[in-house]
């Protein structure tokens, strides 16, 4: 399992009903980050490379080009942190 | 009319790149950029006139206390108020409101009080109330607003009685722009024997504001929005108001003399005189000297100015959003005459957040959420909003990039 903490920057609870969370990757690893979720999770829809509708298991989430996965429905912390670790865990294909 | 590219000159962030796009800065309802005046009036305080404040002979602290005074001063004649006494400092409009919420309220509102608050506030303008009502048991009621987002000014007439004792209301709302019409508000407050107190927030950066035509009773802002630093804010006072109010913090600066008389086994207490009455500890004294070149920058530009080129631009943005956007929501008013340089808006099927990160990934800064005034959500039926608001800097190419993009994210 990946340390989720050598990729994770920032995480943060958004303001409104949503409850989204936004997970911001570290700089020097976001297109690491970002090459392993693609690998592993599924893509429903995406516009010009920018933004990626995606699904793992049972959860959607949207990917960001620039860095930044918006997480929907999570229940707490402890799955973020459990969903994080194996998608980055994941080796590319 | 203002010169945007000219100003832009002067704003050393606005050369940002993000994610390899010019920053567009649409955030500025939340907090506005900074000229390098301020960052250098900041910088030259630190770097050669640094030192606390009053009540000291030697000569950086003559300069420090001058530079202080004078930002009250500016601020005072900023905002035409009758002198630096009616300008309290304070760290932003939160604490301003708190300040007479607790010092003013906790004191002088009890069981067969009430206070007026508009649905449309900030929570700033809620909370402190609520709070103290659950100490002191007076009612609060809420003024309705209408579907449009514009307030409900016979909801505020049926409201108020005899047991009003403050109305509580922003001037511009930060959710939607709506200007409220403050003249006849207060008019109708002061016929029952209220205060007013206004949240300026939205308006004093960007309108002219004379408190004396207004005729509030207090009104509180934020340096940080209008090109100030962060830390520092006002809380506009009437003097007769102010004088007769007990002091919010505790400390040095806010006394005059604090003497131990052993008969009694406790120190007398004399305060300071206004504004220092309200100012207790050693003050932001750099976010002062920050504020006065805001300010001054402000006044340069001139305040009407601000008020046309945002007015403009907002004209200019729903008027593109409308004929190039099919899914694109805006809510509140879409009469540009109605509003100050803010747009809240939404697309279907996507969260503000969603709106938002889109727009980061082509370096557009936009705010999501609820902007903190849930209620308003609310009455809108709406989980969140993303937010678009402009400032003295910003463009019509500007907006048309922004559009550009909306555009795309319609696509998904």
């Amino acid at each position: 399992m990946a340390n989720v903490d050598d990729y994770v920057a920032r995480t943060e609870g958004t303001c409104g009903k949503e409850k989204d969370v936004i997970v911001t990757f570290k700089y020097e690893k976001k297109d690491e980050a970002f090459k392993k979720i693609l690998d592993k999770a599924t893509v429903k829809k995406s516009i010009a490379g920018i933004v990626f509708e995606l699904s793992f298991k049972t959860f959607s989430f949207r990917l960001y080009a620039s860095g930044k996965v918006i997480f929907r429905g999570l229940k707490d912390k402890d799955e973020l942190n459990t969903l994080l670790s194996e998608l980055l865990s994941v080796p590319r294909k | 009319m203002l010169d945007p590219y000219k100003i832009r000159e002067d704003f050393p962030i606005l050369k940002r790149k993000i994610n390899g796009y010019p920053l567009i800065y649409f955030d500025n309802a939340a907090t506005s950029q900074k000229p390098r005046e301020v960052i250098e009036a900041v910088k030259d305080f630190y770097e050669n006139h640094n030192a606390n404040v009053h009540r000291a002979v030697h000569t950086l602290s003559q300069e420090a206390s001058e530079m202080y005074e004078n930002a009250h001063e500016e601020v005072a004649k900023l905002i035409n108020a009758d002198g630096f006494e009616e300008i309290v400092f304070v760290r932003g409009t939160t604490e301003a409101i708190n300040l007479v919420a607790y010092a003013w309220g906790l004191r002088n509102l009890g069981r067969n009080d009430e206070v007026i608050v508009s649905l449309m506030e900030h929570h700033s303008n809620i909370v402190p109330w609520e709070i103290i009502s659950r100490l002191n048991d007076f009612k609060i009621k809420y003024i309705e607003v209408n579907d449009d987002g514009t307030l409900n000014y016979e909801s505020l007439e049926n409201l108020l009685s005899k047991r009003t004792r403050i109305v509580c209301l922003s001037h511009v709302s930060n959710v939607t722009g709506v200007v409220n019409d403050i003249e006849r508000v207060a008019k109708l407050a002061h016929e029952h024997g209220a205060f007013l107190l206004v949240d300026g927030a939205q308006s004093v950066p960007h309108l002219p504001v004379n408190v004396k035509k207004l005729d509030a009773d207090f009104v509180a802002f934020s340096g940080h929005k209008m090109l100030g630093p962060t830390g520092i804010g006002v809380l506009y006072g009437k003097k007769d108001v102010l004088e007769k109010m007990e002091p919010f913090h505790g400390g040095g600066e806010m006394i005059r003399e604090v003497s131990y008389e052993p008969s009694k086994r406790r120190c007398s207490i004399a305060w300071n005189v206004l504004p220092w009455k309200f100012e207790a500890g050693t003050p932001n004294v750099a976010g002062g000297v920050g504020l006065t070149a805001a300010v001054r920058y402000l006044k340069r530009i001139g305040m009407e100015n601000v008020k046309a080129h945002e007015k403009a631009l907002t004209k200019y943005a729903l008027a593109q959003i409308q004929k190039s956007c099919k899914r694109v929501n805006i809510y509140g008013p879409t009469d540009p005459t109605a509003k100050c340089g803010i747009i809240p808006f939404g697309i279907e099927g996507l969260s503000s957040h969603d709106i938002a990160l889109f727009l980061d990934n082509y370096g557009i800064m936009v705010r999501s959420g609820f902007h903190c005034a849930q209620p308003l959500h609310e009455i809108f039926k709406l989980n969140s909003s993303a937010r678009a608001s402009f400032y003295v800097y910003n463009t019509r190419e500007e907006i048309d990039a922004f559009i550009g993009v909306l555009k795309e994210i319609e696509r998904f």
